[in-house]
């Protein structure tokens, strides 16, 4: 019965969704592998969906399948040739890049596609220009400072009404590589004062956890005196502000903006070689550069500089090429990432049209 | 209720016993739960199926009966490969932690080369939340099967136990965004209540969260609506089949409709009753997502309260499943789900014990 | 409901009624309201829940795309396209799980009934007991464990109906159970009268007599398997677009798909997906719950 079910149904589906707003691409050179495999990241899915789709509309019956099983399993499933490229939240380390380039006979290429900002999302009755720099949120973050009206609070938002309640702090409970950014963030732009070790899980020992990104949206907004970190699409949606933050630069506070974080990135420091742009994340986080918000998850796609089957690597190129071109990248903003600003744009066309 | 309401139920049971009629016999000789029962299934079936003609049946009968043993034998072998392949999966993780498996509070998997991981606040969580869901659902479990068999007009009854079944169909999902953006704030003040005036008492006592939203006490709610469904499906079940002889002859006693429940319905439906609690309480100990999105994680170790937060074995292992790719660390949840494992297999069978015979899942 | 069946009791009852004293009464009637009122709480969330996933779900499926299309092409924050890349994964799923639970388990039933005796039915019993209670990430992990860990396979939808098989196996092999056992006795000894071996009439009379029941206890058993999220999270990649099959690449499923929405998607339309979602999911479950009572209902054998 449900075989049949089945099959007639199947009569009746289809994946045909024209008529939104996906655009065509321009300045692509189409061909190769029709269906490439790839896996990896799930903060940068969404963004890969909107690549996808237009990659669809440029090149006509090639396709991506991006999984998003997690970065880890990502620079796995690439290093076993399972899958022709990876997403991942954090560059190959150097025992997976000789590995990974054993598997690609050629070295294997970090290119830093997609940036998606980080908001420190609070919930404080009557505020919403709350500023912080490094060293104050991480002091927040690992449970040094405990309520709102704290002096190292109070000195950067004069005339601001702190209540003197306790900080509830919401953190993710899933492993994730926001999470892990986050910490990075908090370690380097605090020198060290956060002093807990930047992984996937929140190690910061205070507050509490919530599911997902969602999850910690929610329970912002669901109570009061609390801050938590999430990707910046999730604070917009759930009108909840962000906090300003002062860069390593001093300077006035910085409001989450596109334009802001762009401004980070343009001014981000590379330590890859060559075609291989591996950031210094430090530079990202650190950044001096006066406007420049600097908490952003980078996210990686890493891929062969040379393929051993050319159609792999004519498909993989045209997919990035597909990524950088300001169809694929005007999809971007309403996930929440940021499109790449022009100057590292040049860098990135660079490396992807070095493949083959 | 009127005296006429007490008539209703004599009425109910010869209704009942009037539609089952054509399957009366069987069914009093081999009712598939109840202890008595069970008896009489294993020492009626051999003679009237014959043992003695099996042997008879030639090459059909033996490749027939090859295969249904084959089937049977299939179950036996997936439980044994379940338990062998989780261990073999958690060995190598275990060597290779850093910390007291059974003692510790933490489960950190981050660093492959130390792995530091223990089951204590897993078990913590786990047992509090789902012996909290058990301790609600049990009585309103009881009540609602009651009211189906004892109080509910027949052609009601179906009705009614099909709207407690569609509980089930709302998938855990569901039950988990509920829970922690309607059901929690809505029992903050019940928990606020609680934990002001009877924090005396280890269970009430401040948790380890700041909040009092997302903690165990939202979790034993959210399981036990979960588990409902189980308890009185099979409850209900039982119940029903309470011997009409022993009925009648506590309302020949002149009973009351409730003493007719408690000489007659309760204890012969007791058995039945606590292995279908069992049944619910494994249910609980193993709810993944609904758990997960209910329960907030906490930074510091259990105290034991219904508000701290934390997490189960189960929610433990989902929330890391996006990361499972090197082994090591993997491992370590399979190990917690190794315990978890045994620790539904202890449940199921101590149910099965109590009942006697074989319990409906 | 007849008179015909009140009126020899009516006589007997008010007089034995009349005598109840006052605390009886009472404990009757405050019995009555507990019981009652446990109803009524019952149904009290259950109303709740269904109430707020009717709200916010009903807008999404009374698209005709919501039926007929997938998410390809459509971008996160689009109130476009639909969820039938989902449903075709969970019947697809729930197919493969039920091809190898279904045989297995009646055949399994059939051996408890017909044939088991001594030491291994009563150990086969019992592991089906056990096996009803083994939690659904447990059969994930175990099936994450053999096949990808150790076989070195990848993801797939397959897998997943694999792990499902594991929790649809009990069910389906209580419930055939349960029907075998009410199949008359005089029935087999009539088949054996006639000389018919055992394995035909097993084959010819009991199975066909107890069939609808055990029909019944199929469209449970797949009732309680396509609402199950823990085995897609652990087993297979979501996919936006329609893939039948299973044993490549990534294929979405209804609980996956709210899972996944839920995750990564904070906008207006990743809300109307997940609640329309599972709407759509309570729908599905409730047709097979509907379709198992109806069977029963016109079962050979009542139960």
């Amino acid at each position: 019965m449900i075989a049949a079910g089945a099959l007639l149904f199947s009569a009746c589906g289809s994946d045909n969704n024209s008529g939104g707003s996906t655009q065509q691409a321009t300045g692509v050179t189409c061909g190769g592998k029709q269906a490439l495999k790839a896996s990896g990241s799930t903060a940068q899915a969404n963004a890969i969906t909107g690549f996808v789709n237009t990659f669809e509309q440029t090149c006509n019956g090639q396709t991506v399948n991006y999984t998003a099983s997690g970065s880890g399993a990502g620079r796995n499933e690439f290093i076993g040739g399972q899958t022709d490229f990876a997403g991942s939240d954090a560059a190959l380390k150097s025992d997976e890049a000789q590995k990974a380039q054993a598997r690609c006979a050629s070295p294997a290429l970090n290119l830093p596609l997609v940036f998606g900002p980080i908001a420190i999302a609070y919930n404080l009755q009557g505020v919403t220009d709350l500023a912080l720099d490094g060293a104050t949120a991480a002091k927040i973050f690992n449970g040094q400072i405990t309520t709102w009206n704290d002096p190292a609070i109070a000195a950067l938002n004069q005339g601001k009404n702190l209540p003197a309640a306790p900080i509830i702090v919401n953190f993710r409970s899933d492993d994730s590589g926001t999470t892990q950014n986050f910490q990075t963030y908090l370690n380097a732009a605090s020198n060290n004062a956060y002093g807990k070790p930047s992984t996937q899980t929140f190690n910061g020992g205070v507050g509490a956890g919530a599911r997902g990104s969602q999850g910690v949206t929610d329970a912002t907004k669901n109570t009061p005196n609390s801050i938590g970190y999430i990707e910046a699409s999730f604070a917009q949606k759930a009108q909840l502000p962000a906090a300003q933050i002062i860069n390593a630069g001093g300077g006035s506070p910085v409001a989450l903006s596109t334009d802001n974080v762009a401004k980070a990135i343009d001014a981000v420091q590379v330590t890859g070689q060559g075609n291989d742009l591996t950031l210094d994340l430090n530079s990202l986080y650190k950044t001096t550069t006066p406007g420049a918000y600097p908490i952003a998850l980078a996210t990686y796609e890493i891929v062969c500089t040379k393929y051993a089957d050319p159609q792999t690597g004519t498909a993989v190129k045209a997919f990035l090429q597909t990524a950088l071109s300001p169809q694929a990248q005007g999809t971007l903003t309403s996930g929440g990432y940021v499109p790449i600003p022009d100057a590292f744009k040049q860098r990135l066309t660079t490396s992807i049209n070095s493949i083959s | 209720m009127t005296p006429d309401g007490d008539e209703a139920d004599p009425n109910t049971v010869s209704e009942r016993t009037t539609q089952r009629a054509p399957s009366d016999d069987p069914e009093t000789r081999d009712r598939p739960s109840g202890s008595a029962t069970m008896a009489s299934v294993t020492e009626t079936k051999p003679p009237s199926t014959g043992s003695s003609r099996t042997t008879s049946g030639g090459v059909g009968e033996r490749v027939f009966r090859g295969l249904t043993t084959g089937s049977g034998l299939v179950v036996v072998a997936a439980i044994a490969l379940i338990g062998l392949f989780l261990v073999v999966q958690a060995v190598p993780s275990l060597l290779a932690n850093n910390a007291n498996f059974l003692t510790s509070p933490d489960f950190n998997t981050s660093d492959a080369g130390n792995l530091r991981f223990g089951i204590r606040d897993l078990l913590a969580v786990t047992l509090l939340s789902s012996l909290m869901a058990l301790a609600i659902a049990m009585p309103i479990g009881m009540g609602i099967a009651l009211f189906l068999t004892q109080y509910t007009p027949a052609r009601l009854a179906r009705p009614f136990s099909y709207v407690i079944g569609l509980l089930a169909a709302v998938p855990s999902i569901v039950f988990g965004l509920w829970g922690i953006l309607v059901l929690a704030p809505a029992i903050e003040p019940i928990a606020q209540f609680l934990q002001t005036y009877l924090g005396w008492f280890f269970l009430f006592a401040p948790g380890n969260l700041p909040v009092l939203t997302g903690t165990i006490f939202t979790g034993g709610i959210v399981l036990a609506i979960m588990i409902l469904p189980i308890i009185t499906a099979t409850t209900r079940e039982v119940f029903a089949q309470t011997p009409r002889f022993q009925i009648e002859a506590a309302q020949a006693l002149g009973a009351t409709r409730w003493e007719v429940i408690r000489m007659a319905v309760l204890p012969y439906g007791r058995s039945g009753f606590i292995a279908a609690s069992m049944l619910g309480l494994g249910r609980a100990l193993g709810e993944t997502i609904a758990v997960l999105i209910v329960i907030r994680t906490a930074t510091s170790p259990s105290h034991l309260s219904l508000f701290d937060g934390g997490a189960t074995f189960a929610s433990k292992i989902a929330a890391a499943a996006s990361e499972f790719s090197q082994p090591l660390p993997t491992g370590a949840y399979i190990a917690a789900g190794l315990v978890l494992f045994v620790l539904t297999f202890v449940v199921n069978a101590l149910a099965r014990v109590v009942a006697g015979g074989k319990v409906n899942g | 409901m007849s008179a015909a069946l009140d009126a020899p009791e009516r006589p007997a009852v008010p007089a034995t009624f009349r005598n109840v004293s006052t605390a009886r009464k009472v404990k009757n009637q405050a019995a009555t309201v507990l019981v009652t009122l446990a109803f009524l709480v019952a149904l009290v969330p259950l109303v709740w829940l269904l109430v707020s996933v009717l709200i916010k779900g009903v807008p999404a499926i009374v698209s005709a795309d919501w039926w007929t299309r997938s998410l390809s092409g459509v971008t996160p924050d689009e109130v476009r396209g639909g969820v039938y890349h989902a449903i075709v994964g969970t019947l697809v799923q729930a197919l493969i799980a039920g091809i190898i639970a279904v045989p297995v388990g009646i055949l399994a039933a059939v051996y408890l009934v017909e044939y088991g005796r001594g030491r291994l039915a009563k150990i086969t019993s019992f592991m089906v007991d056990i096996l009803s209670g083994v939690p659904s990430i447990v059969a994930a992990l175990f099936i994450f464990a053999l096949f990808i860990s150790i076989g070195g396979l990848s993801q797939s939808g397959f897998l997943v109906g694999l792990a499902l098989v594991l929790l649809m196996l009990p069910v389906v092999i209580r419930n055939t159970e349960e029907m075998l056992q009410l199949v008359p006795d005089e029935l087999r000894e009539a088949s054996y009268a006639l000389g018919i071996p055992k394995w035909k009439t097993i084959l010819r009379i009991v199975l066909p007599t107890a069939l609808s029941g055990t029909v019944t206890g199929v469209m449970l058993a797949f009732a309680r398997v396509m609402g199950e999220t823990a085995p897609v999270l652990v087993l297979v990649g979501y996919a936006r677009a329609i893939n039948f099959n299973p044993f490549e690449g990534n294929q979405a499923s209804l609980p996956l798909l709210i899972y996944t929405e839920l995750s990564t998607n904070p906008s207006a339309a990743g809300q109307l997906r997940i609640w329309g979602g599972a709407l759509t999911l309570i729908l599905i479950v409730m047709v097979f719950q509907l379709a198992a009572s109806v069977i029963s209902r016109y079962s050979a054998i009542s139960k």
